[in-house]
Order: structure tokens, then sequence, then C-alpha cells
């Protein structure tokens, strides 16, 4: 096995999420979107740690912590959605335009 | 040998759990119903622990279906349920011609990265099954507190914060 499958893989992957944050309207897809390509980045993380040229344990170590910003991420998104939702009654992308020039 | 790639178990299951990826997050994107895209990411995340384990770090697997297709997918479903007055038919997406220029901006970068992914030489020395002498848990252990200690303490401050925002930000306001 050598390493471009893997790095193929994570890049089809951060593709599909990039299409699905783009073009979604509902605010959860587009979040669980923003995890597909945060699981690709881990893979290809994952995946220079174990075929590099001095296999070294950082990737997996940067794989976690990148794990712990995600969760911290989807935290404080599903609590702004949350708060949207109560204050306009939807959670649609269009909707979200109070900040907008 | 099939198209100059050697039949092992290791490119079989490689092979298999990126069918089961691609093919979730493809359906997680073409689905109707948000529900369905919820289980469909489920999906996603037991295949990318599955190349975790693949790539030998088995830890970071587990880590992954706890965190991820446990705890993150329940919290979208959840989210879900929380926001989808009945109709839980997913809106269409913006429009057409936009969906449609998106669609073709991501795949010339898809295809500008497969190419350039494929024209480099990468610096491999050998393609070890098993690269780690150790398990690879006393070597995370090792690295993140002997090494990363401040990340680590730094991560855990972030993790208290967004904890405390998430609540402020998402109680009722009277």
């Amino acid at each position: 096995m050598a390493l471009q499958p893997f790095l193929a893989l994570g890049a089809i992957l951060f593709c599909i999420g990039l299409f699905g944050a783009l073009t979604k309207r509902n605010l959860i897809i587009v979040l669980i979107s923003i995890e597909l390509m945060l699981n690709a980045a881990n893979i290809n993380l994952v995946a220079f740690s174990h075929f590099g040229v001095t296999p070294h344990v950082g990737g997996q170590v940067y794989a976690l912590f990148n794990m712990a910003i995600a969760a911290a991420e989807v935290a404080v998104g599903l609590a702004i959605l949350l708060s949207f939702f109560r204050a306009r009654n939807s959670a649609d992308v269009k909707d979200v335009n109070l900040m907008k020039w | 040998m099939l198209f100059g790639i050697p039949i092992t178990g290791e490119t079989v299951s490689f092979f298999l759990l990126a069918l089961i990826i691609i093919v979730s997050g493809v359906m997680l994107l073409t689905l109707d119903k948000v529900m369905h895209m919820a289980l469909a990411l489920g999906g996603v995340f037991l295949g990318v622990a599955g190349i975790f384990i693949l790539l030998g770090s088995d830890f970071l697997g587990m880590v992954q279906i706890l965190i991820y297709a446990g705890a993150i997918t329940i919290l979208m479903v959840f989210a879900l349920m929380l926001t989808q007055k009945g109709d839980d038919t997913s809106s269409p997406p913006t429009s057409g011609v936009r969906a449609i220029f998106t669609l073709l901006g991501v795949v010339v970068f898809a295809v500008t990265v497969l190419l350039v992914i494929r024209s480099t030489s990468w610096p491999v020395n050998r393609p070890a099954v098993e690269p780690f002498a150790k398990p690879t848990v006393t070597l995370i252990a090792n690295a993140m507190f002997h090494t990363y200690t401040v990340p680590f303490e730094l991560v855990s401050l972030i993790l208290t914060a967004a904890l405390v925002g998430a609540v402020v930000i998402a109680k009722k306001e009277d």
C-alpha cells in the first residue's frame, strides 16, 4: 500500500464536504459537511504519520487535537443554530442575514 | 495484480472502506430526508475509523468511533429533531445554475489536487505494515504529555471556553 491512495481518498472526501457546504441550505447539513472536510484532513494527517520518511506519532496527536477543536466547533455551532432557530423559527441559510450588509 | 495494484488483504480492505466512505458521502448529499443524511454521516465516520485502524493507529480509530460516530452523529440528529418543524425533507439547494457552477468548480479543484498527488514523488522510505514499535497508545501518551503539554492544556482551555460559550448562547433570554 502506498501513500497516494490515502491522499486521494482524503481529497475526494474533502471535495464532497466542500460541495455540500457550498450548496446545501439547511444549516445543520452545512455543519455536517464541514465535519466531513475536517475528517478528510485527519485522514491525511494519519496517512503522513504512517508513511512518512521517519514514521512519527505526531500526526496522530495532531489528529486528536483536530478532533477536540472540531467538537468545540460543533458545540458552539449548534448553540448558535438553536439560538437562531428560537429567534427566527427557521434553520435555513437564506434567513441568516441579520449582519448582512 | 489488478490495474498495477497487488491484491492483498490491505488493498482490498482499503478499497472497500473507500467505497463505503465515498458512497455514504454522495448519499449524504443526495438523499431527500435530513434524518437519512445524518445516518449516512454515521457511515462516513465509521469508514474513516476503519481507514485509521488500517493505517495502524488503532487508538485514533476507536476515538473516531466514540466521538464522531457516537457523539457527533447523535448530536446532529438531536439538532435536526429540534429544528425541523414536521417536514423532514430538506430544502432544495440554492438554485440550479449556482449548484452546477459550484459542482464545476469543486470538480476542477478535485482533479487538480488528484493530479498533483499523482505527479508528486512522495519521499516514502518503506511501505511498512506496522511502522511503530510500541502500541500507539503508549506513543501518543508520551508525545502528548511530554512533547505537546502546552498545546494539550490549551485544548482543554478551548473546550471549557466552548462549553461555557455554548451554554450562554443557547440559554433562553428572559
